[in-house]
């Protein structure tokens, strides 16, 4: 579970994230979404501990996230940015193993866990020794993932995973992802801008604008008891954009 | 018994007279050099050591070698110590002597010629001119002039002299000694300063003015030691006073030149009745001396490169490192370096010889080339640093890595490639510059440069400039297969092709 309590950023005059209460269940997956600038990707990178907020406090499983504890807090959090954000100068299978290595794991240990995670991604395995530059973008995106699941976090934390995919890898890779929340059971923070996504994926929905947060439920929620105007206006306009 | 101990006590004379090793300099130019050779002839006769370091430079190197105590002896004009020296223009000889000796410093009588300051033209021109005095210039604004840095620079020099006569010229250019006599005889300069005993005046067919407002002071050839020197050293320098005359002095620099070989042409001074036949039988195969000195110039050019940049890379990094952080420090390390490399590589040296831990030593040469060689490092060092896409930064941090292990495990490795070229620039620049180290006295492929500057002698400077040139080459080569064995092949992949995607 993660906890937000009275947590706020602001950057000079420009207000990222006005004070926010926000829980996150155990093992639901949870969507962050909203126009561009609400401030989903501040969540998120406060919740890693790339963004250091103004005030208030967040605490992943109990544990309070400060410069202090980042660093072992980090190691139970798996972070899967856009393109996979992967290392060019090591391979795929490098890569996944930098962090496993780097606290001394068995090698042969490290090894099984790269087949398992190649598996349960359906990452083809003769591509492991490839660089990122040799994949394609749809492969750099699931070695992304395994990198971030590398260490077995309880929490997985996903920014706009399938933004930079073309729409046919991109659905393939959704019912990947899919399956892959379902068999890991674990706790789910996913940015993204599509409302389609967000309902095929999420179990709960966070809606955000200008740095606060609008509704948080269901898509049905959504529909049936907007909080707001604004939610039937940006399901209106999500909706818009599929009927193109 | 008793003349056993004295015996004994003979020995331990002469021993510790032969263990003292003392350092003459000289100045970068023929005179001196053949004087420094004369010299230390002298001292070796007297059961001295002595070595020889060849034109290290310009009064102002030479003679804080001298008082720093690098050097022990080296040939000097009383003109220069006055003007220069000691700034007491005129001053008498006793006055020199009085104010030397504060200094720590002695000087030789005279040793017989005069070798003044003077202006050379192509006799042929000045006689078209009727040019035969300084003053006679006056009206020919249009006369091109191709002066000594040295002269151009001195207090009594050639602003002065202009001063004096009136005179103006619209094209003055800087131009080094032995250099400006090929000008002067191929025309691209009319007007020249020299010293009077010069050998090219002969050779070239020049005419010296006369200097009919008295302008130039009176430059006698005479030797400045430091007083700590055994008397007997000193004693057997004063004893060449008056010894050498004009005449003498130009036909040892006319041998020196032709022959390249300054020490043969002090023997002219030792053995004056030498016949002609003789130091023609025996003609030192110049060609073979250069090439037997090729290996150990090249090594010594090598050991030069690589202890300056060794330091180079270990600071540089480390420093660059610090630059890619954003803030002042960043700015400000990268300004200092960048300020470094704009100060004149003869000027670096100039500044750093004066420093008592420097003076002319392996240190300075290295230090010097140290200071060029640090800013393509420390600029590419912080340019591929600051040049990793933040997503990336944050991917590394994201992971749990520590800042250490970040740098050490992504950053660094990612900035490989920026980081060995930086170093491949460094070095290569590192190779062309450390031909300057001979100008103060280190070897290495500049001292045929030098010396073939000094002597105007085209092929000798081929002896350096062309292995140093090729040095750099493969210097160059090395680096690209060093780099094609560890940058990963990741790195040097272009993104684009991709395969179709699964």
């Amino acid at each position: 579970m993660i906890n937000l309590t009275n947590v706020c950023k602001r950057y000079g005059s420009l207000t990222a994230l006005q004070p926010t209460n926000l829980e996150i269940p155990s093992g639901k997956v949870t969507a962050l979404i909203g126009p561009s600038g609400c401030g989903k990707s501040t969540i998120l990178r406060i919740i890693v501990g790339l963004v250091r907020p103004d005030s208030g406090e967040i605490r992943i499983d109990g544990a309070r996230m400060d410069p202090e504890s980042s660093l072992s807090l980090r190691r139970k959090l798996g972070y899967v940015i856009q393109d996979g954000g992967l290392f060019p100068h090591l391979t795929a299978r490098q890569n996944v193993t930098l962090m496993s290595e780097h606290l001394g794991k068995p090698v042969d240990e490290v090894q099984r866990r790269v087949e398992a995670l190649a598996d349960l991604t359906r990452f083809p395995k003769d591509s492991l020794d490839r660089y990122p530059l040799e994949l394609s973008g749809g492969q750099r995106q699931r070695v992304g993932l395994m990198r971030a699941l590398a260490l077995e976090p309880s929490t997985l934390l996903l920014d706009e995973p399938l933004g930079a995919l073309d729409p046919l890898v991109r659905s393939g890779l959704q019912a990947d992802l899919k399956e892959i929340f379902i068999r890991l059971g674990q706790t789910v923070v996913l940015v993204t801008h599509d409302m389609g996504e967000a309902a095929y994926l999420a179990d709960q929905i966070v809606l955000l604008r200008e740095g606060a947060v609008v509704q948080q439920g269901t898509l049905e929620d959504f529909q049936k008891r907007p909080a707001e105007p604004f939610v039937t206006e940006f399901l209106n306009a999500q909706r818009a954009l599929v009927a193109l | 018994m008793n003349r056993f101990a004295f015996a004994i006590a003979g020995l331990a004379v002469a021993l510790t007279v032969s263990a003292q090793t003392i350092t003459v300099g000289s100045k970068k130019f023929t005179e001196s050099y053949v004087l420094g050779e004369i010299a230390k002839r002298t001292l070796e006769n007297a059961g001295f050591q002595v070595d020889h370091k060849q034109g290290m430079g310009a009064t102002a190197i030479v003679w804080g070698a001298l008082k720093n105590g690098d050097i022990s002896m080296y040939p000097e004009y009383t003109g220069t110590v006055s003007e220069e020296i000691l700034k007491q223009p005129r001053a008498s000889r006793e006055a020199m002597v009085t104010a030397l000796a504060k200094d720590g410093i002695g000087m030789s009588p005279d040793l017989g010629f005069n070798d003044a300051y003077g202006i050379v033209m192509r006799r042929k021109q000045a006689d078209d001119l009727k040019i035969a005095k300084i003053s006679d210039l006056q009206g020919h604004p249009d006369l091109k002039c191709g002066i000594t840095h040295e002269l151009l620079g001195r207090k009594d020099g050639w602003s002065p002299l202009l001063a004096k006569y009136g005179l103006h010229f619209d094209d003055v250019k800087g131009i080094d000694h032995a250099l400006g006599y090929a000008a002067l005889y191929a025309g691209q300069v009319d007007i020249k300063d020299c010293y009077t005993t010069d050998a090219e005046i002969k050779k070239y067919d020049l005419v010296v003015l006369q200097d009919d407002r008295e302008f130039f002071p009176l430059y006698k050839a005479v030797f400045l030691y430091r007083l700590n020197l055994p008397q007997k050293a000193i004693d057997a320098v004063a004893k060449l006073a008056g010894t050498i005359d004009e005449q003498k002095m130009i036909a040892m620099n006319a041998e020196a030149n032709q022959s390249k070989d300054y020490s043969e042409a002090a023997t002219m001074y030792f053995a004056p009745k030498s016949s002609p036949e003789a130091a023609s039988a025996q003609p030192k195969p110049v060609g073979n001396s250069r090439l037997d000195q090729l290996l150990p110039e090249t090594l010594r050019h090598l050991e030069l490169v690589a202890v300056s940049m060794a330091f180079a890379i270990f600071v540089g990094i480390p420093l660059g490192i610090w630059a890619s952080k954003p803030g002042r420090l960043g700015v400000g390390i990268l300004g200092v370096t960048g300020v470094i490399q704009t100060v004149p590589s003869l000027a670096l040296l100039a500044l750093l010889v004066p420093i008592p831990f420097f003076g002319i030593s392996f240190t300075t040469a290295v230090v010097a080339l140290f200071l060029y060689s640090l800013l393509p490092i420390v600029r590419n060092t912080a340019a591929g640093l600051s040049g990793i896409p933040v997503p990336l930064r944050e991917s590394a941090a994201a992971l749990g890595l520590e800042p250490s292990a970040q740098l050490r495990k992504v950053f660094l490795p990612m900035a490989l490639p920026m980081i060995l070229a930086g170093i491949k620039t460094s070095a290569v620049i590192n190779v062309g510059t450390a031909t300057l180290a001979a100008l103060i006295g280190q070897g290495g492929l500049g001292e045929p440069i030098v010396s073939g500057l000094s002597l105007n002698d085209g092929p000798t400077i081929l002896w350096g400039a062309i292995p140093a040139a090729l040095l750099a080459i493969i210097v160059q080569v090395a680096f690209d297969l060093l780099e094609a064995g560890i940058v990963p092949r990741g790195l040097r992949l272009r993104p684009q092709g991709y395969e179709h995607d699964h």
